[in-house]
Order: structure tokens, then C-alpha cells, then sequence
């Protein structure tokens, strides 16, 4: 058992934190839910991705350094320590590129992985149905064949960040009349700006369009931006739903930061004789390094060789709940300050809310935990 | 970097599980809760042939410590087992015995398992005083062996049988180590309240698979379901922190593991308690001897309140405000 990183892993945090003390802007950026805040960490994410900041765990002829999740995880820490605005291009690198990894063709990856990395192509989710949320597999957008490719019709919602993206990735029912629901599902990638497609905004809790409904009229998709074989879509999207996605969602780098300024924040404002809200603060302190330790446990699992599955479960209601809970205890410190909108704590405030219901919601996590780890039988949802 | 337990300590606790298992402590501790050490006394030479007494000991004086990582495995096992008598106030007492002439006289035969240790500072419980062969006092500066001790308390954990130590007695030592043995009692601890936790998670588990109402298990209704997740998520959350703490031995870090098992261990008490229905709500239920432990282990060795004061106060090892 060793907490030590090696002489190699320590250079490179040293590298990453040279970087990022040259490299991130000085003031904060405007919120990336907004037309020119979403700009704004856009040309971030190229300024990253022209020194290979961006996907350090990607291959190098993707853009990456081929870096362990070790390094990652290091990167990760220097990264938020650092202040760096928060990822905008998230749901691409974290959600479809591992997809891409295990599933995508060579071409696929040459073709999509390197606008990925430089922000050229940002990517949102496109999941959620309005009849489809938590029971993901009912969904009925479809996919009619035609020639050379598909034709993609019908509802999207939820769907993060695609007010302002480029492209979306998400599954749709290409064999109407399957015995079960997760059969006949098709992983397809498609432009958010094509013919047929419509995109409404959706104001979230603060009126920040931070989602999109997707209205889908017989959109045209070539065969080259299908993932994996037509009808295996379900397949495709779970495979890498438990593995190192479970790790990388949210890493413990984030977390430790804002228990970090929480502190500062606590030693700057807080009143001592308050033990309930210091036991609050000591215990963002905490469970950001249980987080940490928790993941690198899980790392030094995966490192060698053991799949990690449905733990990745326990993983997001943990950081889920923990990220509210130290939001909470930021705004409940500042006081009456505590209710603008226009700080970055209350910014922090209303993103963390939606944490236990996106990446499939705490209630189907815990249904995970219990019937996957605790060996539970199955039951009524 | 390689945050996993090794082949050897995974050996470790295999080999106490398989002793603690067959020595039915559920029957140990029965006995002892009502005052007949002698079943506990011989499971107390096993623990220590087993070796975990040795490990809070120097070589010099017969151990094979300090190895607080190998401590930490074993107390999860002795608290997966609810293992009875005053296992962290000897560990506690060995990190104390610095002084080398009291050291020379009590160590060996406290890691050989032929001693039994409690130690109490000045005004407070002394645990299993009425067992134990060597009282140790806390008075201010100075370490003193304790001529006898007063009447038998119960604890909420019957297991727990609290006494006073009587003043005065011969002067071991002038300057003790109190921080440093309370480290390392608070890591024992946080070991034995995540194995406690474990052992009530298990438990429950097993009772919701088997037990029938409406014609099926209750284990298949997501009300039941959703608080064992919970339990698991905290239990599962604790552990890195546990052996984290046991690695760098940081004040503050034991003290973040310490609250945060023992608020786990309860936790999962309060769910094990809830899910078991009436029938967890009985002492003669071997549940009770793991449900009333999760309870007084959160205010041995430092309170919940104590423990967090001290993480914001020094801060984890881990933050870079420190170094």
C-alpha cells in the first residue's frame, strides 16, 4: 500500500502545473452556459488543446499524451487547483470518446477525436426522450434506413449543453417491433445544425440555457456516423457506461479545489463559535478526500487489470450528494450574500443541484448498488 | 502509487476472520457482557497469537510494529466480530509505554496477549477495568499504574464494561505520549466502527433476502433497497480513509476517518435496526451486539464534534495548505 507517486508522475504534475500557472486566465470566465460564455471556454479549450492539454489520457496522435489514469488524475487536481474554467467540451471527451475507444471504427476516431480535443466540434447528449428518462430503453426517436446512412425523426430533451454544440450523440430504435426494448437501438452521431433539425433552449433553474429540446424531421445520417453494428446500440452505450467512464465523470481534482476555497471562505467568514457549520465545512474537507482516496483505490484496480463496473454507482451518488452538500454550506456561510446569483458559489449551487438526477439518476444508481453489489433480487421499479 | 492492500494483508485478514469465525464471539461476548471473562480471555490469546498486539509494539521490546496498516486490518476483522474486551485501550496503552523501564517490564507480555491493558486519563471510564491486569492512568504529564479501579458501569453495549481507575499508584512515566497514542487509539477505532459497519450491512442484507411479506422478499422493494445502497455507499466511502489515515498517521487524518467510520457504522446500525423490524429491537438477537457497539464507539476516543475540529484546525495530510 503506497500514496506515493513516483519521480515520473510527480514531473508531470510539476509540467501540468507550470502550464497552468502560465496559461489560466486571471479572471474567471463568464458562465459557459451563455452564448459568450460558451465562447469563452471554446477558445479555452483550443488554447489547451494546442499545448495537448485537453484529453492528456488520448493517444498522441489524437491529441492526447497517452498518459495513464494516474497522470489523469494528477492532471486533474493541478487543473482545478489552478482555478481553470470548467470543461465545456465534458460530454464529448468523457462520454463519447471512451465509446469511440471501444466501439468507434479507426476512421472514426481520426476523423472525430481531434476537433473533440481542440473544441472545434463541441458535442452535447442526446438520451433523454420526453416519454424515456430513467426507463432510457422505452425511448421511440427512430432511424429509418436510406440510402447510404439514416433518417433521424422524432424528440430529444435534456439534452446538455446542445443550445450552443456543434454535433450530439444518442441511441435510436432502428427495429420497431423488437421482444425487448434495449434490442433494436442504434448509437448514432449526428450535426445539430443539419436539415430537419430544430433546436429549442431550455432555461435551467436560473434561466440559463443550459439544456435543449431536439426536434428530429427525417435528419440524414451516414452510415460512417453510426457507432458499432446498427441495432446494438444499447450495448454500445452501457459497455462503457461502468468502466472508466465510473472514474473520469467527475474527478476528485474538482472537488478537492472547492473544499480548498471552501475553507478559505470559512476562515474568512465563518464564525467559530458555530460548531454546526464548521462540522459541515470539516466535512466537505473530508469526503473530498475520501473521494480522492476512494478513486485511487478504483485506479489502482483498473491499473491492474480488474474491470470496474457497477462501483462507478456508489461513485456518482457520493459526488452527487457531496457536491450539493458543499455548495450548500458555501451559500449558507456567505449569509445574506449567500442569495446572488452573480458568484461563482451560486453558479456552483444551481449546477451541483442537477448532479443526482443527470448520468442516470441516484434512485437507478442505488437500484445498481443494490441488485449488482449487495446481490439483492430484482423488484417493481 | 498503489492504494490497494497487499497479498499478505489480504492473507491477514482472512486468516483472523477464519479464527474470529470459529470461535463464536457472538456466545464470547454473551458470556462476557455478564461478567465471565473466561471465554473472552482465551479468544484474547488467540487475537494476540495471531499476532495484533505485536503490531503496536517495537521490535526491541518483542513486537513487530509500528505497522498501522496491518493494526487497521485486523480491527476491521475484530470489529466485522464484535470481538470483546479493551482491544483498543491495549494498543493505546503500548504506544504509551515509551519509557524504558516500564516498556522492558510491560510490553512483551502485553503483545504475548498474557497482559490485558485499559487505560483512562484522570475522571473518565476506564474500559473492561474489572478484566484487565494492568490499569493505566493519564494524570496531567504523567503515566501511572493504577492500583485498582471502582465499581462496573454498563454500557449501552453490554460488552463495554466501563469502570474508574483509583488514584494514585506507582509513577511509570513523567512524559507520556497522550497525542500519539491517541492517533493511534482513534485509527484502532475507525478500523473496529467500519468493521462493525460491515458486519451490520452483511446481516442485513442476508435477513432482507430471507425474510417474506406480501408474498416476496423485502430485499426486492426499493424502499429497503435504497437505505442498504446508502449504508453501502458510506461504508464503501470510509474505507480509503481508514487505510489512508493508517499510511500516514497524520493526526488529522485519523481524526477524518475516525468520525466519518463511526458516523457510518451508525448509520448502517440505524438502517440494520430499521430493516430487521421487532425483531432487531431485541437483545437476545445477535444484531443487538453489533447495534448498540455503533452507537458508543462514535464518542470513544474523541468525540464526533472533537474529530472534525481537529481536520479544520490542522488540516489532511493530503492539502496542499500544508506543506
Amino acid at each position: 500500500m503506497d500514496l506515493n507517486h513516483s519521480p515520473a508522475d510527480e514531473a508531470f504534475r510539476a509540467e501540468a502545473h507550470a502550464w497552468l500557472a502560465a496559461h489560466v486566465p486571471p479572471e474567471p470566465l463568464p458562465s459557459l452556459e451563455t452564448e459568450e460564455g460558451f465562447a469563452a471556454h471554446r477558445a479555452w479549450e483550443a488554447e489547451l488543446a494546442a499545448d495537448r492539454w485537453s484529453a492528456v489520457s488520448w493517444p498522441v496522435a489524437y491529441g492526447g499524451r497517452g498518459v495513464d489514469i494516474l497522470k489523469w488524475l494528477i492532471f486533474e487536481e493541478e487543473y482545478y487547483a489552478a482555478g481553470a474554467p470548467g470543461r465545456v467540451g465534458q460530454n464529448g471527451i468523457s462520454l463519447l470518446a471512451p465509446t469511440l475507444f471501444d466501439h468507434g471504427t479507426e476512421e472514426q476516431r481520426a476523423r472525430i477525436l481531434p476537433p473533440m480535443a481542440s473544441g472545434e466540434v463541441i458535442w452535447a447528449q442526446a438520451w433523454s426522450e420526453p416519454e424515456a428518462g430513467s426507463d432510457l430503453a422505452s425511448l421511440r426517436s427512430r432511424a429509418v434506413r436510406t440510402d447510404g446512412g439514416w433518417r433521424l425523426s422524432g424528440q430529444k430533451t435534456w439534452s446538455s449543453r446542445a443550445a450552443f454544440a456543434d454535433r450530439a450523440f444518442g441511441l435510436f430504435r432502428s427495429e420497431p417491433d423488437t421482444p425487448k426494448p434495449h434490442q433494436g437501438l442504434t448509437y448514432v452521431m449526428f450535426d445539430l445544425r443539419a436539415p430537419g433539425v430544430t433546436v429549442r433552449p431550455i432555461g435551467r433553474l436560473d434561466g440559463k440555457p443550459a439544456f435543449a429540446e431536439l426536434f428530429l424531421d427525417e435528419v440524414f445520417v451516414p452510415d460512417e456516423d453510426v457507432i458499432g453494428e446498427p441495432g446494438q446500440g444499447w450495448r454500445v452505450a452501457m459497455s462503457t457506461a461502468g468502466n472508466e467512464r465510473g472514474l473520469t465523470l467527475r474527478s476528485p481534482g474538482r472537488f478537492l479545489a472547492a473544499a480548498d476555497r471552501l475553507v478559505d471562505l470559512w476562515q474568512a467568514h465563518g464564525d467559530p463559535s458555530d460548531t454546526a457549520l464548521r462540522d459541515r465545512v470539516a466535512d466537505a474537507v473530508i469526503g473530498a478526500r475520501a473521494y480522492q482516496l476512494f478513486t485511487y483505490a478504483h485506479a489502482s484496480r483498473f491499473l491492474q487489470g480488474e474491470p470496474l463496473g457497477p462501483e462507478s454507482s456508489l461513485n456518482k451518488v457520493f459526488w452527487s450528494q457531496y457536491d450539493i452538500a458543499l455548495h450548500e454550506t458555501a451559500l449558507d456561510l456567505l449569509g445574506a450574500e449567500g442569495e446572488l446569483a452573480d458568484t461563482d458559489w451560486c453558479e456552483g449551487y444551481v449546477f451541483s443541484l442537477a448532479g443526482p438526477v443527470y448520468a442516470g439518476t441516484n434512485e437507478i444508481q442505488r437500484d445498481i448498488i443494490a441488485e449488482r453489489l449487495l446481490s439483492l433480487p430484482k423488484g417493481r421499479r | 502509487m498503489r492504494f490497494l492492500l497487499d497479498d499478505e494483508q489480504q492473507a491477514f485478514a482472512r486468516s483472523l476472520d477464519a479464527m474470529l469465525t470459529a470461535a463464536d464471539t457472538p456466545s464470547v461476548i454473551r458470556s462476557w457482557s455478564a461478567g465471565d471473562p473466561t471465554a473472552g480471555r482465551a479468544l484474547w490469546t488467540r487475537i494476540a497469537e495471531a499476532g495484533v498486539f505485536a503490531l503496536a509494539v517495537p521490535e526491541a521490546y518483542e513486537g513487530v510494529g509500528p505497522l498501522p496498516v496491518e493494526l487497521a486490518v485486523a480491527f476491521v476483522e475484530l470489529g466485522r466480530h464484535a470481538a470483546p474486551g479493551p482491544l483498543v485501550e491495549t494498543v493505546a496503552a503500548a504506544v504509551l509505554l515509551t519509557e524504558p523501564e516500564a516498556a522492558k517490564r510491560l510490553l512483551p507480555a502485553l503483545a504475548s496477549g498474557e497482559v490485558i491493558a485499559t487505560v483512562a486519563s484522570e475522571g473518565s471510564y476506564a474500559l473492561d477495568g474489572d478484566v484487565a491486569t494492568v490499569l493505566l492512568t493519564v494524570d496531567g504529564e504523567a503515566l501511572r499504574l493504577a492500583p485498582g479501579h471502582g465499581p462496573v458501569r454498563t454500557s449501552l453495549d453490554p460488552a463495554r464494561r466501563l469502570t474508574r481507575l483509583d488514584p494514585g499508584g506507582e509513577l511509570l512515566a513523567r512524559n507520556q505520549p497522550l497525542p500519539r497514542a491517541l492517533t493511534w487509539a482513534r485509527l484502532a477505532t475507525a478500523a473496529q466502527a467500519l468493521g462493525v459497519g460491515l458486519a451490520l450491512l452483511d446481516r442485513t442484507v442476508a435477513y432482507v433476502k430471507q425474510r417474506v411479506q406480501f408474498g416476496v422478499p423485502i430485499g426486492s422493494f426499493q424502499a429497503v433497497k435504497h437505505q442498504l445502497a446508502d449504508a453501502k455507499i458510506a461504508l464503501e466511502f470510509t474505507r480509503p480513509l481508514v487505510f489512508g489515515a493508517a499510511l500516514s498517521m497524520d493526526p488529522a487524518d485519523v481524526a477524518a476517518a475516525k468520525v466519518t467510520a463511526c458516523e457510518a457504522a451508525y448509520a448502517t446500525a440505524r438502517t440494520a435496526l430499521q430493516l430487521h423490524g421487532a425483531i432487531g429491537y431485541t437483545a437476545e438477537y445477535d444484531l443487538s451486539l453489533w447495534l448498540t457497539k455503533a452507537r458508543a464507539l462514535r464518542t470513544a476516543w474523541g468525540t464526533p464534534g472533537e474529530c472534525r475540529a481537529m481536520v479544520l484546525d490542522s488540516g489532511l495530510s493530503g492539502d496542499g495548505r500544508r506543506s
